[in-house]
């Protein structure tokens, strides 16, 4: 059976008080927090996303939050993260930003920046996954913004809808898993 | 052949935060409810979901839609110890409201005023942000949750250290942790896959 990834990347080892916690008291969240993972990683079915292109779109999102272990954790699966890297280092902001519908909310409105990724790239990550980090870049900084021209983006690039349904879902869960084990470095650090 | 969204027009866009009961509006299109496979039923966890478009578009891919909602469910419902269930939903309501998910944000609040009965405090929270002063306890949550939402992650040991100043032991802390950082899952979901309007 594989290690829970979540003990793995916070640093949790058997027998360790947040990990009595996490079985005792929330083992079905912890169970399921894992076959999340192992759907998203390892489904039975890759369908139309495959394996490298969810391990490239994991240390990009793990990049853009700053998490170099959990960064190198998804790339060692990957191998080459070279291109990749570079496209952190150029889409790399603070969030969550983004503009609200025209009304009372829109003195929130906070600027920040949309990213395209630049023509070299492009070519070195091909259409596909240039088209998806794109959108994984505003998922990431500034949800809010999301509208439908960026999954047709993603459709126009060769993405169909049921892959689009599991990339959210595997940059949505991702955005949880960092900051579980963030959180959850952390508090071990304080106990 | 290239897949397409399907954009909604024609309705009331929410510019406010709200209690009030919204719908939702999918840009891609659910699976229709008589073309769900014994799988995809399966993945809803529960039968009455298969009404909502959010959980028959999620249904796409089943295992992942029900290890997503057997985690929520345990993280926001599971009784035993930790956080009461008023401030689980505090957390989801104050990442909800960083983030900026009006539809999320009006399910939390519900039930996080429902809970708590701090009618007052939950709206001041929806109407003042989560910069608004509610007490010392839901202050040092409501914290705690930005810091966890924030990217990159800003949440350190000082919020630790208020969390336990207003007596949360570390299986609540725990609670904070996960019910923030799951909705940052969900409200992706929620603001990236559609949108919400008034409830019929």
């Amino acid at each position: 059976m594989q290690a829970d990834v979540i003990d793995t990347l916070a640093g949790i080892a058997p027998g360790s008080h947040l990990d009595t916690v996490r079985r005792t008291r929330r083992a079905v969240a912890r169970e399921h927090a894992q076959k999340s993972y192992d759907s998203l990683f390892a489904p039975a079915d890759y369908g139309d996303f495959s394996p490298a292109e969810r391990y490239a779109i994991a240390v990009f999102v793990a990049g853009l939050h700053g998490q170099t272990a959990i960064k190198d954790f998804y790339a060692a699966k990957l191998g080459s993260a070279g291109a990749i890297d570079a496209e952190i280092a150029a889409a790399s902001t603070k969030g969550p930003y983004g503009a609200y519908p025209k009304g009372p909310l829109s003195k929130e409105d906070t600027p920040g920046p949309i990213h395209r990724v630049a023509e070299a790239q492009r070519k070195a990550l091909g259409p596909k996954l240039a088209a998806a980090f794109e959108h994984v870049h505003m998922l990431v900084f500034h949800p809010r913004d999301a509208a439908p021209p960026s999954l047709q983006a993603m459709l126009d690039a060769g993405w169909t809808t049921d892959a689009v349904v599991t990339l959210s879902q595997l940059v949505a869960f991702l955005s949880f898993q960092i900051r579980v084990v963030a959180g959850l470095k952390v508090l071990a650090a304080k106990s | 052949m290239t897949d397409k969204t399907v954009p909604q027009s024609g309705h009331v866009v929410p510019a406010v935060f709200t209690r009030d009961m919204l719908d939702w509006l999918p840009w891609l299109e659910p699976v229709a409810a008589d073309r769900m496979t014994e799988r995809q039923l399966a993945s809803l966890v529960d039968a009455a979901r298969v009404k909502s478009d959010y959980f028959r578009l999620l249904a796409r891919d089943p295992d992942v839609l029900e290890a997503r909602t057997r985690t929520d469910k345990d993280i926001f419902y599971n009784p035993d110890a930790g956080l009461p269930r008023a401030e689980r939903e505090l957390a989801a309501a104050t990442t909800s409201r960083l983030n900026g998910c009006i539809y999320c944000a009006s399910v939390h609040a519900r039930f996080a005023a429902t809970y708590s009965k701090r009618v007052a405090d939950v709206d001041k929270l929806l109407a003042e942000g989560v910069g608004a002063d509610l007490d010392k306890r839901w202050n040092a949550i409501v914290a705690a949750s930005v810091a966890l939402t924030e990217t990159p992650i800003t949440f350190g040991p000082r919020h630790i250290d208020a969390l336990r100043e207003v007596g949360l032991d570390d299986d609540a802390i725990v609670d904070v942790i996960n019910a923030a950082s799951f909705f940052n899952w969900a409200n992706r979901l929620m603001l990236s896959l559609g949108e919400p309007t008034p409830a019929a």
